[in-house]
């Protein structure tokens, strides 16, 4: 993975400084809250419900065992001993105080990392897929570009107060796993025919309050030209997106109001001044980085390890864990696993420091001391040999991250919801929890087969439910947690968002109306039909009617006493 | 200190005193002392305003506001003495890609000031993308703001202040 040379590590160091000193003149006063909040949220710094939230950098989801045992190191010395792993991801976590915010930046930059642009109106951190360098369907390894894009993107002096934050999201498969249509600038590697590596480029994708899909700008953007064409589109929406309107200030707000023919168009003619100039990308850079993701030392192993295929003939909870959360990796003998971080009773997405240095110390033995943050909030180690895949099942299972659920309704998305954070309209942990206790049977779970199910306590849409087969949506009405439900969301290449069943219902009765919709589901669908397909085919109706069938009386019933 | 007044204005790395008075548009502008004046005065009296410069050489300039295209001004460039762009509020960064434009596309080489809610923090990215007098917002140490110029050692891209990304002079 990529290290830092000296200069990269000259930028951090002094950005600790840097932010030391502004640290030091809020607390004499000297900077009013107004003017720290925007340095302190481009040091990731919010001040939540509880208390402030540290939110730090993980570039495209690549951690070393070094850096793992360092996050550790941090939660346990810092705050209460667990982070949070988000869609982007990053960690979050939620004790620290305002005082050692600098002190963590300094343990950071020790080993390569920072807190940089996770939060404000900029640039944020530049996300691809956790499967990255060991997918069969890969067509070049996105890492060395969103690398390049990291370091551009880093403290761009022209970029830095733009109308709204800015997500960008790097592919380089065939199929997508970095949800690039639903990102502000949403990048998928090509080669064209003539064997030329380059970009085929999508903006104004997002969730949030007004979902969008991307809209393709350029089928084809050759690679040397990635910075120079990305300063274009910053520069049209620094300058020409809404001020005026928090809910409107996204690119994607821009994009749909100009059209994206007439955007693509102004994009294009900015660019026509910036194309060539020195911000074009050379051969040795990209070289240069390259060779820092070049691929293990993989050993030449059979493709079928005898005592690995008698395990799984004897060990049935061994076989489902390897069906669900073990994945096909392009070099024989290997495999890629996801843990899963989504055990029963535990939130979502969460890890404690001991999970965390016991992960490094997995690393270290399976898997070429790396680990990958996904999106979908797990940890993989994308390099496993097939041989040691039970040993680290049940090393994983010791620290319970071997739920083998990857993919089944449990595997949910939540973000911290109102337990933690103070945008947030409604709690999603609670509603994970009960959802995770309904579906407590394994072997139900399997039936199910592959459905998502995602959970945002707000319109910021942080648990990305509008891309889920099931999504569930925090919301307020007079004081009170309600939750909204959309079906037939879909994330990958064909980005879909999820449609309202209806009115929104009270806590209690969640799990039963995503039984009920289950139910539906098996009911309607095809041998083998992914849920969002069955939706679209039958429509919206037999679910509606089935949801609610029983509750829609309450929820009548509430709409009527609020409207009294 | 000059003349009681504390000194805002940095310019060269050095704190001095502000000569120049902004005009808003509404209220007359002053005669006598060199003003700032809005985009829209300026081009509706551009040709008197330029004819009054050569007889007596009277000091031009022009103030951007944040929605204000700057290719307006690309063939005055050269006639004007100062271009101000205003900061409404510190967080506007419209003013950033102003500068850039003026500096990179239109090739002004004059004194480009930074003005409004401007104080230390914004000042190295400020000068990165190429203005090179600040005034710092009253209430404001400018003094300490100096400091600003050196907080990072190295940058990642190009801008005004450096012609060649950290990639290319990385390779050398």
């Amino acid at each position: 993975m990529y290290r830092y040379d000296r200069h990269d590590h000259a930028i951090v160091q002094a950005r600790v400084a840097q932010f030391r000193d502004q640290s030091a003149r809020h607390q004499r006063g000297e900077l009013s809250d107004d003017e720290f909040r925007p340095l302190r949220l481009q040091n990731g710094l919010y001040i939540q419900r509880h208390a402030p939230m540290l939110r730090v950098a993980i570039p495209y989801g690549m951690l070393s065992s070094t850096q793992m045992r360092r996050l550790a190191h941090i939660t346990r010395t810092y705050d209460r001993g667990y982070g949070h792993f988000t869609t982007r991801q990053n960690l979050q976590i939620n004790w620290p105080t305002l005082e050692s915010a600098p002190d963590i930046l300094a343990e950071l930059a020790e080993v390569e990392m920072h807190a940089i642009q996770t939060s404000g109106n900029c640039i944020r951190n530049i996300t691809t897929d956790h499967f990255a360098g060991m997918a069969a369907d890969e067509i070049v390894d996105p890492r060395p570009w969103a690398e390049i894009l990291r370091q551009w993107s880093t403290f761009h002096p022209e970029f830095a107060y733009l109308p709204r934050k800015f997500k960008i999201a790097v592919s380089g498969t065939t199929q997508d796993r970095a949800a690039i249509l639903v990102h502000d600038i949403g990048l998928q590697l090509v080669i064209d025919d003539s064997g030329e590596t380059g970009f085929t480029v999508f903006v104004g994708g997002g969730l949030g309050r007004t979902p969008l899909i991307g809209k393709k700008i350029r089928e084809f953007l050759p690679w040397q030209h990635l910075l120079t064409y990305c300063e274009a589109i910053l520069r049209v929406y620094n300058r020409f997106g809404r001020r005026d309107n928090l809910y409107k200030a996204r690119i994607k707000i821009l994009v749909k109001a100009l059209g994206s023919e007439e955007f693509s168009r102004q994009v294009e003619s900015e660019w026509a001044h910036l194309k060539d100039s020195p911000a074009t990308l050379t051969e040795a850079e990209v070289t240069r980085v390259t060779a820092q993701f070049s691929a293990p030392a993989y050993a030449a192993l059979p493709a079928e390890d005898a005592a690995h295929k008698a395990r799984l003939a004897e060990d049935k909870a061994f076989a489902r864990w390897v069906e669900r959360n073990v994945h096909a990796h392009r070099v024989t003998g290997y495999a890629a696993v996801t843990l899963s971080l989504k055990t029963p009773g535990l939130p979502p997405g969460d890890a404690t420091d001991k999970q965390m240095d016991a992960v490094a110390s997995l690393a270290d033995a399976y898997s070429y001391g790396e680990i990958r943050v996904s999106h979908e909030q797990n940890l993989v180690l994308a390099d496993v040999r097939q041989s040691d895949l039970f040993a680290l099942w049940q090393a994983a299972r010791a620290i319970r991250l071997a739920s083998p659920t990857i993919g089944l309704l449990t595997d949910m998305i939540v973000c911290p919801g109102g337990d933690f954070c103070s945008l947030a309209n409604a709690k999603s942990l609670p509603i994970a929890a009960a959802i995770q206790a309904r579906f407590n049977e394994l072997d139900y779970l399997h039936d199910i087969g592959d459905l998502s199910l995602n959970i945002s306590g707000c319109m910021n849409s942080c648990g990305h439910h509008h891309l889920a087969g099931i999504g569930i949506l925090g919301v307020d009405k007079n004081g009170a947690e309600w939750y909204q439900i959309t079906i037939g969301g879909r994330q990958g290449n064909a980005a879909q968002i999820g449609d309202v069943i209806g009115k929104s219902f009270a806590a209690q009765d969640v799990p039963d109306v995503i039984e009920k919709l289950i139910v539906t589901y098996i009911a309607e669908r095809l041998e083998g039909e992914p849920f969002a397909d069955t939706v679209q085919r039958v429509g919206m109706q037999p679910f509606r009617e089935r949801a609610y069938g029983k509750v829609a009386h309450k929820a009548e019933l509430a709409l009527e006493l609020e409207n009294v | 200190m000059s003349d009681g007044k504390p000194l805002h204005l940095i310019r060269d790395g050095k704190l001095i005193v502000d000569e120049w008075l902004v005009a808003d548009g509404v209220s007359p502008a002053p005669t006598g002392v060199p003003t700032l004046l809005p985009l829209a005065i300026w081009l509706e009296q551009r040709a008197e305003l330029l004819a009054e410069k050569s007889a007596n050489g009277k000091p031009l300039g022009v103030w951007l506001a944040p929605t204000d295209e700057p290719s307006v001004l690309a063939d005055d460039l050269a006639a004007l003495d100062l271009v101000a762009v205003h900061f409404p509020k510190f967080a506007d960064g419209r003013g950033y890609s102003t500068a850039s434009l003026l500096r990179q596309r239109y090739g002004y080489t004059g004194e480009l000031r930074a003005f409004g809610d401007v104080g230390r923090d914004q000042l190295f990215y400020l000068a990165r993308v190429g203005f090179d007098s600040f005034l710092i917002s009253e209430g404001r140490d400018a003094a300490a703001a100096l400091n600003a110029f050196n907080d990072f050692p190295e940058v990642y891209q190009s801008a005004n202040d450096q012609s060649l990304p950290l990639f290319r002079r990385r390779a050398a």
